[in-house]
């Protein structure tokens, strides 16, 4: 039964297609907006400020990125360990990786002080610095990703699909890599300096990546008017309930290292206890929406009928659960103020000592939130171009043997 | 596809490779770049050598709580003013720290700026190398290639660099800063290249503090190494290794 | 709705497109005035005018690295020697009017001048000594 014939169509555009569009277009065109007014102005009228110098963009930039990683995990799951089930949803899964990977890329460099250098930031590389190994590994990613995509669309290249994959598979191991690296690296600040940041990032990625692609799955079949099947909603449903759970365990890991050691009480205790909001963004988003709430609703026996709308609320949990994670790590790490003088309290004008302060603009949030807008473009518009959805989406079309072990 | 067509077709072509070619031909014969040489520097004109290496060498027991003639001398020197922005966007090259320690209640005081590391992590972690290490130990932002990512903000141990959030014009000739590029203490590059001193060491001597001391440790016969080969001093976050080329004395 | 050259038979958009072709080029010549500049200090500059006026920019580009990287200093390498020599006595600036050195020709061009977003155009500005007295 390998090569079953499965046509792909592309999504008739009927409904509310074109309301959503100019929806998604008109956070598209306020993203935009803001970005011209940070140009312009110089971020002074951004929240941001040479104690918190990384704030909203980057905490949804690293987000989307984050995700765009783990978004391929259906297709990696597909094409590299064979589970043919999960074939006819690659295609999405490829897309939906590039289009988060688009978003969140042009989130980070239009937040740059000098954005209108990108072609010294693609010209000049400090290699010992895995920001420019990671330019090096996200143009990868849309060159990789996108001939994996274009080999499995297009038929006479589909012997190639499993090696892309493989490639692919491997390539966003090393992005993702990278991308938890960024803090891992940093030995001045109490709050990262971790080995354990890059497997956390890559065990969120997968988290992320599998709830947005669950999300994007049900609106796409959705805007399709094409019913979902059950069964493989049921098995990408227990893959997100393993990656929540081990997600989860990787921070209690990180945490309990933390405050076993004396120098970093502090932090932790800034962290877990009484950062204000920091800790409240820790608990309340990250656990307790992000963790708990979703195993909660994914592992929970329920009334049968309501399993697709229980999924749906898991995954915009961990949605929430995952940019409240990116919010503690970005802006907690930095809140928290160097310790330069161990044992001595320190005072200046130059906010030393003191817990620093974060609050967010709206034009910084506006072009966060233009990533997301671009990544929703991106598929709403290959949705209707291209042949990415199977014409059916129901257990009989996905997943043949299954629907005849329930029938029978 | 007709006889007329295809000959219609040909004619088109022909018409627009023609006028190409004439283009192509009309750039290609206007005179080429040529590598001048003209105005490069001259052999032997002075450079910064790694023989030496700037440090600096500051005596908290002469710093007086309160004082802040180093600050203002650098925000002088460097035209760095307070801008338009919230207090915490405006640039601060160096800063006093008050410092009290815990358990004792002993208070000190110190000026804090780029601690010019020997093995910088604002230079490994810049990405396109803007952020670099000048041959005799002053570590610059290359504000030409910065793009204004910040990681070295995130980077430094000692929370030296400083982000311009809005346009400047009062700059001082001699010292280039535009918005959007990321700035640390530049140990005053533009005088020391002219064998003085920086601005905020001029300013404590002249303020009769004396607490400030700048030199080049390589040399065994300047005042400075002196001082740090006889006398006790030590570097802030000595643990990281980073080596840097300030040391203080009396913590 | 079909568009309007599709009605036009094929040998006549053939021949509107090389019209249209031939039309741009003496359009966009005799578009814009040449720039007027005012020379300052006449006399001579680094190099022959004709020479920097094509190659100044990769002469300023290789020139600042060795000032910044290398620290490499002197009249002939120096930025600010330009400014002073070529800033306008009135305004005592290189930006301002399209009178004024660089603003002149980079406006004519349309070519953004990157360099005085940090570096200071005008002359006269008293270098700061250290402490304020």
């Amino acid at each position: 039964m390998a090569n079953r014939a499965i046509t792909f169509r592309e999504i008739e555009g009927k409904g509310g297609f074109y309301a959503l569009l100019a929806g998604c277009g008109v956070f598209l065109l306020l993203g935009a907006y803001a970005y011209f007014q940070m140009e312009h102005h110089g971020h002074v009228i951004t929240g941001m400020d040479n104690q918190i110098v990384w704030g909203m963009p980057h905490v949804i930039a690293l987000f989307l990125i984050v995700a765009a990683s783990g978004a391929l995990n259906v297709a990696s799951i597909a094409s590299v360990f064979g589970k043919s089930i999960y074939k006819p949803l690659a295609p999405l899964s490829a897309l939906l990786a590039l289009a988060l990977m688009a978003g969140g890329l042009t989130v980070l460099m239009l937040d740059l002080g000098r954005s209108d250098r990108m072609i010294i930031a693609a010209t000049h590389f400090n290699f010992k610095s895995v920001f420019a190994l990671n330019v090096f590994l996200y143009t990868g990613f849309f060159a990789i990703v996108g001939a994996y995509l274009w080999f499995m669309m297009e038929r006479r290249m589909n012997r190639w699909t499993t090696a892309a994959g493989v490639a692919a598979f491997i390539w966003r191991l090393t992005l993702t890599t990278g991308t938890g690296s960024v803090f891992g690296f940093l030995v001045a600040r109490e709050a990262y300096q971790s080995a354990v940041l890059a497997p956390l990032f890559i065990v969120l990625s997968f988290a992320y990546g599998t709830a947005l692609f669950l999300l994007t799955l049900a609106a796409a079949s959705a805007l399709g008017r094409l019913s979902l099947g059950a069964a493989v909603v049921q098995r990408l449903k227990n893959l997100l309930a393993t990656f929540v759970a081990g997600a989860l365990y990787l921070v209690v890991v990180f945490h309990l290292t933390n405050i076993y050691f004396t120098r970093n009480h502090g932090v932790e205790q800034f962290i877990l206890l009484d950062g204000g909001i920091i800790t409240g963004v820790f608990w309340v988003g990250q656990i307790l929406i992000g963790s708990l709430l979703p195993l909660l609703l994914l592992l929970l026996p329920g009334r049968p009928e309501a399993a697709l709308s229980r999924i749906l609320t898991a995954c915009v949990a961990v949605v929430i659960g995952g940019l409240a994670q990116m919010y503690v790590t970005i802006i907690g790490g930095q809140a928290w103020p160097l310790d330069l003088f161990p044992g001595y309290a320190a005072r200046s004008s130059f906010f030393d000592g003191e817990i620093h302060a974060y609050a967010p603009s709206l034009v910084e949030t506006l072009l966060g939130l233009g990533g997301f807008a671009i990544a929703a473009v991106i598929v709403i518009i290959a949705l209707k171009v291209l042949r990415l959805l199977p014409e059916k989406l129901d257990d009989a079309t996905l997943d043949p043997q299954q629907a005849k072990c329930t029938a029978s | 596809m007709s006889e007329s067509e295809q000959s219609g077709r040909r004619a088109f072509l022909g018409a627009t490779a023609a006028a190409a070619a004439a283009g192509l031909g009309f750039v290609a014969l206007a005179p080429g770049m040529q590598l001048i040489k003209f105005a490069e520097a001259k052999a032997g004109m002075a450079g910064a050598s790694s023989k030496v290496r700037w440090g600096m060498l500051i005596d908290t027991t002469r710093c007086a709580t309160g004082c802040t003639d180093c600050v203002t001398a650098c925000a002088t020197e460097n035209a760095i003013d307070p801008g338009s922005g919230r207090p915490g966007q405006s640039s601060q090259w160096i800063r006093k720290i008050e410092l009290k320690e815990q358990s004792t209640g002993r208070e000190i005081s110190l000026p804090m700026m780029c601690q010019h590391c020997a093995d910088p992590p604002c230079v490994d972690v810049c990405p396109t190398g803007a952020s670099f290490k000048r041959a005799d130990g002053i570590v610059l932002v290359d504000r030409h290639t910065c793009i204004g990512c910040r990681y070295c903000m995130m980077a430094c141990p000692y929370k030296a660099r400083s982000f311009v959030h809005e346009t400047l014009t009062q700059q001082n000739p001699e010292v280039p800063r535009g918005k959007g590029c990321v700035e640390s203490c530049t140990l005053c590059v533009q005088r020391v290249d002219k064998g003085q001193e920086p601005a905020c060491v001029e300013a404590c001597s002249k303020g009769d503090h004396t607490a400030m001391l700048f030199g080049d440790l390589n040399n065994p016969t300047s005042e400075i190494a002196r001082r740090i080969a006889t006398t006790a001093s030590s570097q802030v976050r000595a643990d990281l290794r980073l080596d840097p080329g300030v040391r203080y004395q009396g913590i | 709705m079909k568009p309007l050259l599709a009605t036009l038979p094929a040998r006549a958009k053939q021949y509107l497109f090389i019209a249209l072709l031939c039309l741009a080029a003496p359009v966009s010549i005799a578009g814009v005035p040449k720039p007027v500049l005012t020379i300052e200090n006449p006399g001579e500059c680094v190099a022959p005018p004709e020479v920097i006026r094509r190659t100044h920019m990769d002469l300023l580009q290789h020139q600042r690295d060795k000032t910044l990287r290398e620290g490499q200093r002197g009249a002939r390498i120096s930025l600010n020697a330009c400014i002073n020599c070529h800033a306008s006595k009135s305004t005592g600036s290189v930006l301002g009017s399209n009178e004024n050195f660089c603003q002149g020709c980079h406006a004519y061009v349309a070519v953004k001048l990157d360099c005085f977003e940090c570096h200071q155009p005008r002359t006269g500005i008293a270098k700061a000594t250290g402490v304020k007295p």
